[in-house]
C-alpha cells in the first residue's frame, strides 16, 4: 500500500516536536480569530506569512493551513453562543445553533458541531491522500496549452461561483492578472508598470496587496459599520450530546460531509455555500422539517460538517495542480513560492515530506482543535468580550512588522496603505477582492503558458482547442459561461452567494 | 430624469475604465512582438483593453440600475489608518521601532470609536513590548529599539 507507507511517512514528519509545535499554534490562532467577528483567515495569514519566512516550509505550510480549518471551529462558537457568524462559513450555522443555546442545549450544539467537523475534517483529509497523487500525476502530462486552459477555467469558475456581482468578479480577474504583470518581465527584461520605481522592478509584493487589501481595508470598512454585539455569558452545562443526538446527527455529518467535499474542489466556492447546500438538503429530507430554525441538531450537524469538508478539500487542486480554490489558497501557494517552493504537480514527487506530512499535521490538527474546542469553550466565550478598538490596532501592528520585515522597505509598507484604501474603495463599490487575489497568483504563469503555447504551436491559436485535454478545458470553461446566462441558475446563485 | 450621483456600477464602470485605459496607455511603450514571440507589451494590452471594456460594460448597465453606494466613508478611517500605517515604514529607520510601533497603534486607535487615551497609550506599550519580545529577540530582526537622536534627513 503505497498511501499507507506514505501516510506513515507523513505522520513522521507531522509528529516532530517543531511540526507539532507549529501545528498547534496555527491551530490556536485559527480557533482565536475564528471566534472574533471582524477578522477572518484571509487577513490573518495575509499578516502572518511573512514570519513564515523564518520557518521550515512544511512548517510554515502546517501553520497556515492550521489557521486555516481552525478557524471553521472558531467560528461556530461564535455562531452558537452569540448569534453572530465568527467567520462567512458558520452563517449558516447561526439559524438552528443560536435557538438550541436559547434552550439551554448550547453544549451539545458545540459538541455535535466539533464532532461533524472532525470526521468531515478526517475524510476531507483521507480525499487529499487518495485522489492527490493521482491527480497530481495525471496534471504531470500537462503541457503549456493544458496549463492555460486549465488557469482560464478555474479563473472564469473562481468569478461565477464566488460571492457577489459576477461581471465585477470577472472584471477583478483581470484586473488581478494585470497587477501580476507589474515588474520585471521574465523574458524579455522590460520593466512594466515599475514607474522607474527601485521596489517595484521585482513586481508587486504579494504580502503588500494581500494584507493591504484583506488587513487594512477590512479594518477601514470594520471601522464604519458600526456593529453591536452581545455576548452570551451564561455557563455551559452538559457538554455532552445525547445518544439520541448522535444518532440523528449521524447522517446528516455523513451527508454533510459528501456535500463539502464535492463544492471543495471546486474554484471560487466559499465553505458558506457548502454549508447552506448541506443545510437545505437535511431540511427537505428531514423527518421534522418544522423543528428546521428552532433548533433542529441536524440544522447544526450537516452545515458544521460540510464547510470543514470542503475546507480541507480546497487543499486539493492547490496541492497538486498549483491552482487556487479560494482566495486562502492563493495565500498558501503565495507562501511556498516565497519559500523558493514552485507549486505544481512536481510538488508531491519531489517534496514528498511536504504534501504528506501536511496531511498528516491536519489530522492531528483537526483532533487537537476537538480538544482545545470543548474543554477550553469558556475561555474563547471570554476572549468574545475583547472590544473591537483594542484588536484592530493590534492587527495594524502585527501586519505592519510584518510587511517591512519582508524587505526592510519602507516604501511597501506605504503600498500597503495604499491597497488598504483601495481595496476599501472596491469593496464598497461592490467588488469582490478573492477574484482579484487568484488572478494576481496565477497571472505570471498564464502569460508565461500563453507564450510557450504559442511559441510551441507555431503562433496557431488553435492549439487550445485541439489538443484533447485542452479542449476540455476550454469546453468546461464555455458551460460554465453558458450556465450563468441561464435564468435559473442566476436564481439559485443569487440565494446561494447572498450570504 | 433624476440622476444617481451614488450609482455603484456607474462609479465602478468608470474606475475600471481609468484603469484600464491607464495601463494600456502605459503599455504603448512596451514592444509588442508577434504572436510567435510576444513582447512584453502582449498580455498587458490586452488585458488593459477587456479591463477598459467592462469599466464601459458597467457604466452602460449603470444606466437601468439604481442600486448607491451604501455604507459609510467616515474620513477618520479612510484617512487616518492609512497614514498612521504609513508612519511606521516612515519611521521605523528613522526613530526606531519603538516610536514607530508607539505612533501606529495610537495613530490608529484615535481612528476608532470611543477613543480613550490612556487605554490606547496602555494598548501602544503592550504591543511594542511584545514586538520587542517577539520579532527583535524572538525572530532576530534587525531593528533598533530607538535611534537617538532621530533621524530624519533624507
Amino acid at each position: 500500500m503505497d498511501i499507507l507507507n506514505n501516510l506513515i511517512m507523513g505522520f513522521g514528519v507531522a509528529v516532530t516536536l517543531q511540526n507539532l509545535l507549529y501545528c498547534f499554534i496555527g491551530v490556536l490562532v485559527g480557533t482565536l480569530i475564528g471566534v472574533l467577528p471582524g477578522i477572518g483567515p484571509l487577513g490573518t495569514i495575509a499578516m502572518l506569512l511573512p514570519i513564515t519566512f523564518n520557518v521550515p516550509p512544511v512548517a510554515a505550510l502546517i501553520m497556515l493551513a492550521g489557521i486555516y480549518y481552525g478557524a471553521q471551529y472558531g467560528g461556530s462558537t461564535t455562531a452558537i453562543l452569540v448569534n453572530l457568524p465568527g467567520e462567512t462559513s458558520s452563517v449558516v450555522t447561526c439559524i438552528d445553533g443560536y435557538q438550541m443555546a436559547r434552550r439551554g442545549r448550547a453544549g451539545p450544539a458545540l459538541a455535535i458541531a466539533a464532532i461533524g467537523s472532525f470526521i468531515a475534517g478526517t475524510f476531507g483529509t483521507l480525499m487529499i491522500a487518495v485522489a492527490g497523487p493521482p491527480l497530481a500525476e495525471f496534471a504531470l502530462k500537462f503541457g503549456a496549452p493544458e496549463y492555460f486552459s486549465l488557469m482560464l477555467m478555474s479563473l472564469v469558475a473562481a468569478a461565477v461561483l464566488s460571492q457577489g456581482d459576477m461581471l465585477k468578479s470577472i472584471a477583478m480577474v483581470v484586473l488581478g492578472l494585470l497587477l501580476g504583470i507589474v515588474g520585471t518581465d521574465v523574458n524579455t527584461g522590460t520593466q512594466r508598470y515599475s514607474f522607474d520605481i527601485a521596489e517595484l522592478s521585482d513586481g508587486l509584493g504579494f504580502i503588500v496587496l494581500a494584507v493591504g487589501i484583506f488587513a487594512i481595508g477590512e479594518i477601514i470598512a470594520n471601522l464604519d459599520d458600526k456593529q453591536e454585539r452581545s455576548v452570551v455569558t451564561e455557563q455551559i452545562k452538559n457538554l455532552f450530546p445525547s445518544w439520541a443526538d448522535l444518532k440523528i446527527s449521524f447522517g446528516p455529518i455523513m451527508r454533510g460531509t459528501a456535500i463539502g467535499s464535492f463544492f471543495g474542489v471546486l474554484p471560487g466556492t466559499g465553505p458558506a455555500v457548502a454549508a447552506f447546500a448541506a443545510y437545505m438538503l437535511e431540511k427537505k429530507i428531514a423527518k421534522n422539517p418544522d423543528e428546521f430554525g428552532k433548533g433542529a441538531i441536524q440544522g447544526v450537524a450537516a452545515p458544521e460538517s460540510a464547510n470543514n469538508a470542503d475546507a480541507q478539500c480546497k487543499f486539493i487542486p492547490m496541492l497538486t495542480l498549483g491552482l487556487p480554490a479560494s482566495g486562502v489558497m492563493a495565500l498558501m501557494l503565495g507562501a511556498l513560492t516565497m519559500q523558493g517552493i514552485q507549486p505544481g504537480p512536481e510538488v508531491m514527487t519531489q517534496r514528498p515530506e511536504l504534501f504528506w506530512g501536511l496531511i498528516a499535521s491536519m489530522w492531528i490538527g483537526n483532533a487537537m482543535l476537538v480538544i482545545l474546542n470543548l474543554p477550553l469553550i469558556g475561555l474563547w466565550v471570554k476572549l468574545l468580550t475583547v472590544p473591537y478598538r483594542l484588536l484592530f490596532p493590534a492587527i495594524m501592528a502585527f501586519s505592519a512588522i510584518g510587511v517591512y520585515s519582508v524587505n526592510n522597505s519602507a516604501f511597501e509598507i506605504y503600498l500597503t496603505a495604499l491597497f488598504g484604501v483601495l481595496g476599501f474603495i472596491w469593496s464598497r463599490l461592490g467588488f469582490n477582492m478573492t477574484p482579484m487575489l487568484l488572478g494576481f497568483v496565477l497571472g505570471p504563469m498564464m502569460e508565461e503558458h500563453l507564450r510557450r503555447a504559442m511559441l510551441m504551436s507555431r503562433a496557431d491559436p488553435t492549439v487550445f482547442v485541439t489538443r484533447p485535454l485542452s479542449l476540455v478545458f476550454i469546453v468546461a470553461t464555455v458551460l460554465i459561461l453558458l450556465v450563468v446566462l441561464l435564468p435559473a441558475f442566476r436564481k439559485n446563485r443569487s440565494e446561494l452567494t447572498a450570504g | 430624469m433624476r440622476v444617481n450621483y451614488k450609482n455603484k456600477d456607474f462609479w465602478s464602470g468608470v474606475m475600471l475604465l481609468v484603469i484600464g485605459g491607464g495601463a494600456a496607455y502605459i503599455a504603448r511603450g512596451y514592444p509588442m512582438g508577434t504572436v510567435l514571440r510576444m513582447g512584453s507589451g502582449y498580455f498587458p494590452t490586452i488585458l488593459s483593453g477587456i479591463l477598459a471594456l467592462f469599466g464601459v460594460a458597467l457604466i452602460l448597465r449603470s444606466m437601468r440600475t439604481t442600486e448607491s453606494i451604501e455604507g459609510g466613508w467616515s474620513a477618520r478611517g479612510l484617512i487616518i489608518l492609512p497614514i498612521a500605517f504609513a508612519l511606521f515604514g516612515f519611521l521605523l529607520d528613522r526613530a526606531g521601532f519603538v516610536p514607530a510601533i508607539l505612533v501606529l497603534v495610537i495613530g490608529a486607535a484615535s481612528a476608532g470609536p470611543e477613543f480613550k487615551v490612556l487605554e490606547a497609550l496602555g494598548l501602544a506599550l503592550f504591543m511594542a513590548a511584545l514586538g520587542v519580545a517577539v520579532f527583535i529577540y524572538g525572530l532576530g530582526l534587525p531593528y533598533q529599539f530607538v535611534v537617538w537622536p532621530p533621524n530624519f534627513g533624507f
